[in-house]
């Protein structure tokens, strides 16, 4: 019944290749951005942007940003918490060095520099493969967060090593601060992440992207069909760099407003957006979003339910939580390894045939 | 579709919440993660008071207490998501026992009108209330604490520790660092040498820092640490033998469980305190009988009477005061987190209050005005004894070195006006 071409006609080129193909779907994405542009941002208070819907659309960037280099090109990668952690610095030192600038071009800055440091972790990837490189990663991830806290030059001489978002704007509206409102700091990030995606989507389906899925199906292979795994390679580490960066930045500067790079940006960010990405489906925009949205949205569910609704002590729901998501990214390894992403698929399958399947 | 279904559910949740006639006291509390051994009696006892104010006293000015509680996990973002989710039940104070946790709260608190209470830990120049008008640290913060462990270092040295050399194990973060510029003032003025050895989240391996204190000999050794990371620190120290007496912890890293996994060998450690230890207070006898005994005490019930058990129900006695003192000035009994502001800026506790609650010469006495939130900052010493295992005072309450922590304060909290614009000054 749903998600049904009959009657959908293409006619061009353009018809045929769009992200959307069917008319349902095509729909029900402008509904989603409809809602997400036009309303929420009405109704949206402190509670549902500081606890809900930033760290949603913040982790959505980032589980991109992994997603193309992970799932896409296949470099696998555990260093997602210190790249985080440079676009936080590198955006604190540009806000601090430069109050007048738009937030908009601080935080695009700062995704670019994080893209630079990516590229030179990157380069190790030529040589070494799989495991041997999820270990270079993670030397990069405690490497930075060493550097953040060893050199005071990063937080600015601050006596107790953290970095404070100051007050800052675009076109006239605060978007970082505590006197930020709810409305500004959601859509300020939801337009970094519908930009966000909407590049992925448009790399991850063009030559740079089979170039990556090439490298990560069999580089051989790829290197003698003409891929130059040199450039695929490192321009995934570019993308992606770019990405987790932004979303750096938006954590640093728009959710928290303050941050200990040992605690913010520790290993085990880099171990929550992995799990974001596996959970949510490896080689999938729909994942990336499906992972952040379940990982960011479970806590806060269970806390509702276990300690406001049913009474249950905070510990044992802290320590449901814990269990909960272990369980699952065993289930869901040995079980579906191509995440939520791919129950969508079968559910839109599934619903095409509904309520007569064959 | 999956998302807005969510949606609604959790909407239906929220709406369901209490109402808001009590008096809202959120507890952000930790009882998991490796910082779960100072979370947990800190929080029974910040429960239990309250508990004990409703069960005997009938509430607050005849208004019930209520105590929401919010596992942070010692996590700055599930903090910032207990203090979305609690500040609309009309909390009347914050208290989120970590330093990580307070930076992120100090500018959203201002905002929104609500009172923090960092009792012994957060920023240090919160003291100075005309820059940070919504944040308390009395009755004493860091910088005391650092100062006092000096001023017991000069006592025990008969007045004279130049030339000694103090190391300082300290935990990595906005916490851990917090004294060493005191520390490095205190150096200059008595002429000792101070070496800072930090150890990172969350503190289970300290071989390399405990190596280079067997190497380098220091004549005493600072800690500041917190969680897992105190006793693995004490530990150590027993296998380098280093001596305990010569070895300081600060007030977080003074309590039962960080010094019980030593055994007899963590016998003589020393802690800096702000408040009294022990249970021999009045109080406890109540908290027995209307709490424990009832059945209605927190957690497992098994802390009264801890270190930290302690300093949570002082927390929370100083929160009750406080209320008490606000619905004085405002003639109601139903506070709004802004008059409960007020109540802590015209807080004066005295011996006589002590008293009448059950804790003579529990803590100090203290006024809190609009230029000081810090209070007095006296500052005591408690040592271990392995084979009774109890804390007992050694040393009395002390004033710390005014003269160095009043200008770091005034340098550091001027710093932050600049930077967000605050104009400092009373209303």
């Amino acid at each position: 019944m749903f998600y049904r071409e009959a009657g959908d006609f293409k006619v061009s080129y353009a018809d045929d290749s769009q992200t959307f193909p069917i008319k349902f779907d095509r729909y029900r994405y402008y509904v989603v951005l409809a809602v997400a542009f036009g309303l929420i941002p009405f109704l949206i208070n402190d509670y549902w942007a500081n606890a809900i819907l930033l760290p949603f659309l913040i982790y959505s960037i980032a589980a991109i940003g992994l997603n193309i280099l992970v799932g896409y090109c296949g470099q696998v990668s555990l260093g997602t918490g210190g790249f985080m952690a440079v676009g936080a610095y590198a955006c604190y030192k540009l806000m601090t060095a430069f109050p007048e600038v738009s937030m908009f071009i601080h935080v695009i800055l700062a995704g670019g520099i994080t893209a630079f440091v990516c590229v030179l972790f990157g380069l190790p990837s030529l040589r070494i493969k799989g495991f041997y490189l999820a270990v270079a990663t993670l030397a990069a991830q405690f490497f930075l967060v060493w550097l953040f806290n060893r050199v005071p030059w990063f937080y600015n001489y601050s006596a107790s090593g953290q970095i404070n978002a100051p007050e800052r704007d675009t076109f006239g509206i605060i978007i970082t601060g505590p006197n930020a409102p709810a409305w500004a700091t959601y859509l300020f990030c939801l337009i970094f992440l519908a930009v966000c995606a909407l590049i992925a989507r448009n790399l991850t389906r063009g030559t740079v992207g089979r170039t990556w899925m090439a490298i990560r199906d069999m580089d051989i292979a790829a290197e003698i069909i003409g891929v130059n795994p040199l450039k695929a390679k490192l321009t995934a580490f570019a993308v992606s760099g770019f990405f987790i960066g932004i979303s750096g930045a938006l954590f640093f500067a728009v959710y928290l407003g303050a941050v200990e790079v040992g605690e913010a940006f520790g290993i085990q960010k880099s171990f929550l957006v992995l799990f974001m990405v596996i959970l949510g489906g490896l080689g999938s925009i729909f994942g990336s979003f499906a992972g952040a949205a379940f990982l960011v949205l479970l806590p806060v569910v269970l806390k509702v339910v276990g300690v406001d609704l049913m009474g249950w002590p905070t510990d044992i729901v802290a320590h449901f939580q814990l269990v909960i998501v272990g369980a699952l990214i065993i289930v869901f390894l040995i079980a579906e390894p191509h995440g939520m992403a791919q129950l969508w698929r079968v559910a839109k399958e599934k619903l095409r045939l509904w309520p007569f399947p064959h | 579709m999956k998302k807005t279904l969510t949606t609604l559910a959790l909407g239906a949740a929220m709406a369901a919440g209490p109402a808001m006639a009590d008096l809202v006291f959120p507890d952000l509390s930790y009882r998991t993660g490796p910082y779960a051994a100072g979370g947990i009696p800190f929080s029974d006892g910040y429960n239990d008071y309250f508990t004990l104010l409703n069960e005997r006293d009938g509430g607050i000015g005849g208004v019930k207490a209520k105590v929401v509680e919010c596992e942070t996990g010692y996590n700055t973002e599930k903090g910032v998501e207990c203090y979305e989710s609690t500040k609309g039940q009309g909390a009347l104070i914050y208290q989120p026992l970590s330093t990580g946790i307070t930076y992120q709260l100090i500018p959203k608190v201002t905002a929104d009108n609500i009172p923090l209470h960092t009792m012994g830990y957060g920023r240090t120049s919160a003291a100075n209330g005309e820059v940070f008008s919504h944040v308390f640290n009395y009755p004493a913060n860091y910088w005391n604490g650092a100062s006092g462990v000096v001023n017991y270092l000069l006592e025990a040295n008969g007045g004279d520790i130049s030339g000694k050399k103090i190391a300082l194990v300290y935990h990595n973060s906005a916490y851990g660092k917090e004294p060493i510029r005191t520390l490095e003032e205190l150096s200059k003025k008595h002429g000792f040498e101070l070496v800072a050895l930090p150890v990172d989240h969350p503190g289970q391996e300290q071989k390399s820092q405990w190596l280079q204190i067997r190497r380098d000999r220091p004549d005493y050794v600072v800690m500041w640490g917190w969680g897992v990371m105190n006793q693995v620190a004490i530990q150590e120290a027993a296998n380098i033998r280093f001596p305990m007496e010569n070895f300081i912890g600060v007030w977080w890293s003074g309590a039962e469980h960080d010094v019980m996994p030593a055994g007899d060998k963590a016998d003589g450690y020393k802690a800096v305190t702000f408040h009294n230890v022990g249970r021999d207070f009045p109080v406890f006898d109540d908290i027995q009988k209307y709490v424990v005994d009832a059945g209605k005490a927190a957690g497992a019930g098994d802390q009264v009477g801890n270190v930290l058990y302690n300093r949570g129900m002082y927390a929370a006695m100083l929160a009750a005061e406080a209320a008490k003192t606000a619905q004085e000035i405002h003639g109601t009994a139903e506070i709004t987190p802004a008059m409960m502001r007020d109540g802590m800026e015209a807080l004066v506790i005295d011996e006589a209050k002590m008293e009448a609650l059950g804790m003579p010469n529990f803590g100090p006495s203290f006024n809190v005005s609009c230029e000081n939130h810090g209070g007095p900052g006296l500052v005591g010493v408690t040592q271990w004894d392995a084979e009774s295992k109890t804390w007992s005072l050694i040393s009395d309450f002390k004033p710390s070195d005014t003269e160095v922590i009043g200008k770091l304060i005034e340098e550091d909290s001027a710093a932050y006006a600049s930077e967000n614009n605050i104009e400092p000054g009373c209303k």
